[in-house]
């Protein structure tokens, strides 16, 4: 082969790589981003089902319930507008409480419930992060 | 008066880069560059002096507790232990830009002082490049951080430092990591000056290499530290999470292996003249990218710090400056860099173009899967991108690059058959046959991935250290034995990752005292919950009991750490490590009911990913040691000669 | 063909950067506005936190003088920063209520020392109820609450001295 032809080969495989890694990419950022839902948001929307998404809200007062295996919670998140069921197995962070911010990231459930597998309660010395604070006076999505 | 002396030392350091950049520029459009290059040199001596100054002044200030300084206030405590008292220095903002720019004219000065095989005219402009950047960064310091701000009246004592950051390796895994992001502006600076000068060849790589190579040297060791910190502190027993931040530190060390490959290949070879010169800027790019995505806090992250839009928009504009007149200049000028030496399809170099390939589209994945939250934002969407989505992507991708780094070295330079490579192969695809047989037979179905990952390891293992095969290996050169020891790292990283996701087991439980737990082999026995006090914290802390069969118990205590200033809980795990694995241990919450949640995981062999971490910065020190002691070698041989 | 090529990264760069300066112009949520701004009050009961100084009932506020409801903790710099304003407003006759965030007596008492004190009374806030329940976000802020018991103004951040003035007028214009 002479050295033209090597080098539009060369060309030619770099084109195809970085094709074929975009549309992987593509298809990957379709499929994985994690939404970020208030409760509002799926009251009279189909749930996101069979995907990984951030639920953000506030703690319900009184709605928080301990399993007797100690490690495994329920507890209801609210922005006012309406009311997703948590259920959660792991050890809860600090800040965690009823009438606190939280995010939960993990997936809706059928029936309307949301299973956590993290959650994030996440302050910081000056400022609580913005997704928590703004929640409860704004009804616009979060930033996750 | 010491704050305000460090200050002045700032603004001299700038007046120097200053000098630096006009004197630098001056020289290498002069007749005579060699007559005017010694004093280029010595001005950018001078400057890297006065930064160095400043930067130790700051020490100085939060090692005595200089409450009336803003910076001091509010990241240190007069009861912090010494050590977090020099690390807060750079665990904020300010300081850690001051150290960045620090490092950025010592850098510098590290060029003038060393670097001998460069003509002077494109050694002025290297110099003058780097001067450019410095001056961009003093200017940033001096307008919208200013590290040495008086807080007046002073507080009594200050607000002490992220409890997170409290850490002996978190104190040096940022100056690591910032040593390599900004030993990389010496490579950007040497392809800016490359193309002013129109000089691109074996020398301007020979002299570019070291540089890189010590720039990837610290970000290996920082990401595997960074990575190792966030495994124990965060106490999520995961070891790399894709946040933004790690993202930040992968994306520069990607485009520099990418670099490092492919300046080989300039310097032996003559060849890939353009596609280096775009690395090196795309190299240094990444690294500011990287310092702006942690520093504007436009992309939220468990590491975030405190978000400012005038910082934000300063560094942004500093940024456009140089990435997009450095890619202008690309533009420009690479069409008069001459092609370089060929090479057929099956060969050394042809292998490295795709180590390249593979290396850029891995890094294109993650800066999209990073950025990617900013674009949604710009359509009014809020979404974050996860693992699934890099494991997804870079992962398969990833694969390739196993692969081509298992061939690569036993390709010969130049012209290669495909046949003779399959017959070099043959043993470490036959590893890999039966690893990938036996493992699958072991593990079935639950991570297909992992598996062919972990066999893959073994087959890479085996085929980087053929190229020692059949060697004098006395005589083998030091860079070939960095080779060989930076791939096996890969290998034996690797091995430690696909451990880790096909053997942990994890338990999560609420016991009573005295109770015990099983987690792989071991049983866990919690005798003790009590509560501890550190120089400035509190805690509760479990004593467990920790057993595999019949051998002798050890004990680990994770803790709950309180720190009263700012308020703030931590979690402390308890790891043990033996020769086959680490146990990892948390405490949680208690139930209410007198029993306390544990978290316990047995990890086979996860130790393997930051060894192999250890093993690729090795050998990325032993080929710098062999580039330059050759050198050295060459230089002296010439002295002889004259 | 080649020329395109040359210059694809500066183009695929101009994009990253547009996109990067657009989240910069539009942080989505980054300052918290409070939504409680035009709204009444909401009803506060917080025990006092330092002897001598009377905690926050809002229901037994008498309507009729507009006031400041600075939200702090003694363990925020900014805090400190703003005390010599508090102090100027409060010789300029406003009458300023606090509450204090995630606080202990002591250390509350030690700030007052050091800082001064303008407050009239200070609320315990320790689990930050009270704080969300105003729509703030963090401390400092500084609330103006106007003589029917109506929050006109939302202040966040340190109070410089270039604000002292405004909120004079802001405190005026609620009478």
């Amino acid at each position: 082969m002479k050295a033209k032809h090597q080098r539009l080969t060369l060309a030619l495989l770099a084109v195809a790589a970085i094709i074929g890694a975009a549309l992987l990419a593509l298809s990957a950022l379709k499929d994985q981003a994690a939404f970020f839902y208030a409760p509002g948001d799926v009251a009279d929307k189909p749930l996101p089902l069979g995907k990984a998404v951030r639920l953000g809200g506030m703690v319900e007062k009184g709605s928080l319930v301990r399993a007797k295996d100690g490690v495994s919670i329920a507890f209801k998140v609210t922005d006012g507008k309406n009311v997703v069921p948590v259920r959660f197995r792991g050890v809860t962070p600090d800040l965690f409480r009823e009438g606190s911010g939280v995010v939960a990231e993990g997936r809706f459930q059928p029936d309307g419930s949301f299973t956590a597998d993290n959650l994030l309660a996440k302050h910081d010395e000056r400022y609580m992060p913005p997704q928590m604070a703004g929640k409860m006076h704004k009804s616009e999505s979060l930033e996750p | 008066m010491i704050a305000e002396a460090g200050l002045a030392a700032l603004w001299l350091a700038t007046a120097f880069a200053i000098a630096q950049l006009l004197l630098g520029a001056a020289a290498a459009r002069a007749t005579d560059p060699a007559a005017m290059l010694p004093g280029v040199r010595k001005i950018a001596l001078v400057q890297a002096l006065f930064a160095l100054l400043a930067f130790l002044i700051l020490i100085w200030l939060f090692v005595t507790s200089d409450m009336s300084v803003l910076l001091v206030a509010e990241n240190s405590h007069s009861l912090k232990p010494m050590l977090y008292k020099i690390a807060g220095a750079w665990g904020n903002h300010e300081g850690s830009m001051l150290l960045w720019v620090t490092v950025l004219a010592v850098a510098g000065a590290g060029v003038a002082l060393f670097e001998r095989r460069l003509v002077a005219e494109t050694l002025s402009a290297t110099l003058a490049a780097q001067a450019a950047i410095a001056i961009g960064f003093y200017a940033f310091l001096a307008f919208a951080s200013n590290p040495f701000a008086r807080l007046n009246p002073a507080p009594a004592d200050g607000q002490g430092l992220n409890p997170l950051l409290q850490d002996p390796g978190l104190a040096f895994h940022p100056p690591t990591l910032y040593l390599g992001y900004v030993g990389l502006s010496v490579a950007f600076s040497f392809a800016v000056a490359a193309l002013l000068m129109r000089d691109v060849g074996p020398a301007f790589a020979k002299a570019m290499r070291p540089w890189v190579l010590a720039a990837w040297i610290f970000l290996t060791i920082g990401i595997t530290a960074g990575s190792y910190w966030a495994y124990y502190e965060l106490g999520w027993g995961g070891w790399w999470f894709w946040d933004p931040v790690e993202n930040a530190s992968l994306m520069p060390w990607l485009a520099a292996t990418a670099l490092l490959h492919s300046v080989n290949v300039l310097a032996t070879r003559d060849g890939l003249r353009a596609w280096t010169l775009m690395l090196a800027v795309v190299a240094f790019s990444m690294s500011m990218v990287g310092t702006f995505l942690v520093r504007s806090g436009i992309l939220v992250s468990v590491h975030s710090f405190a978000v400012d839009p005038t910082r934000g928009t300063f560094l942004l504009a500093l940024l456009g400056l140089y990435i997009g007149g450095a890619l202008a200049l690309f533009g420009a000028r690479v069409g008069t860099v001459t092609q370089g030496a060929t090479f057929q399809l099956v060969s050394r170099e042809a292998a490295l173009v795709l180590n390249n390939l593979l290396l850029s589209v891995i890094l294109g994945v993650v800066l999209i899967g990073t950025l990617y939250p900013l674009v949604a934002q710009a359509m009014g969407v809020q979404l974050s991108i996860g693992a699934p989505f890099f494991e997804k992507t870079a992962v398969p991708i990833a694969l390739f690059l196993v692969a081509g780094t298992a061939a690569g070295p036993l390709l010969r330079w130049r012209k290669d058959s495909a046949q003779a490579l399959l017959s070099r192969v043959t043993i470490p695809l036959a590893i890999t046959g039966v690893a990938f047989a036996l493992f699958f037979a072991m593990t079935g179905f639950a991570s297909p991935i992992a598996v062919l990952v972990l066999a893959l390891a073994f087959g890479l293992a085996a085929a980087s250290i053929a190229p020692l095969w059949k060697r004098n290996l006395r005589r083998t050169p030091l860079p070939i034995y960095g080779m060989v020891v930076a791939h096996l790292g890969i290998a034996v990283s690797l091995a430690g990752m696909a451990a880790d996701t096909l053997f942990k087991q994890e338990r999560l439980a609420a016991v009573a005292v005295g109770d015990n737990l099983t987690v792989g082999p071991f049983k866990v026995t919690l005798t003790e919950v009590r509560p501890t006090v550190g120089p400035n914290w509190s805690a509760l802390e479990a004593r467990l009991q920790v057993q595999r069969g019949a051998a002798e118990p050890f004990e680990l205590v994770p803790q709950q750490r309180f720190f009263p200033n700012p308020p703030t809980n931590t979690s402390e795990a308890a790891i043990a490590t033996l020769w086959d694995g680490q146990v990892y241990t948390v405490l949680g919450a208690a139930d209410g009911a007198g029993r306390w949640q544990l978290r316990l995981w047995w990890k086979p062999f996860v130790t393997l990913i930051w060894a192999g971490g250890g093993l690729i910065a090795l050998g990325g020190i032993l080929s710098l040691l062999g580039r330059v002691l050759r050198a050295r070698r060459e230089a002296r041989e010439r002295e002889e000669w004259a | 063909m080649k020329k395109l090529l040359i210059w694809l990264p500066l183009a695929l760069f101009a994009l990253v950067f547009a996109l990067v300066v657009n989240g910069l112009i539009e942080p989505s949520d980054r300052i918290v506005r409070s939504a409680m701004v035009g709204k009444p009050l909401p009803t506060l009961q917080l025990p006092a936190i330092v002897q001598g100084k009377p905690g926050i009932d809002t229901a037994a506020w008498p309507k009729g003088t507009p006031r400041l409801l600075n939200v702090f903790a003694s363990w925020c710099i900014p805090c400190v920063a703003e005390a010599p304003q508090l102090l100027k407003l409060k010789q300029a006759g406003v009458q300023i209520d606090a509450i204090a965030v995630r606080d202990s007596p002591a250390e509350v008492q030690a700030f007052l020392a050091r800082n001064g004190d303008p407050y009239a009374r200070i609320g315990d806030d320790a689990a930050m109820r009270a704080q969300l329940s105003l729509g703030s976000s963090g401390v400092p802020e500084t609330f103006v609450i106007d003589s029917r018991g109506v929050i006109v103004d939302q202040h966040i951040g340190d109070v410089r001295a270039e604000d002292v003035p405004k909120l004079l007028a802001a405190l005026e214009k609620a009478k």
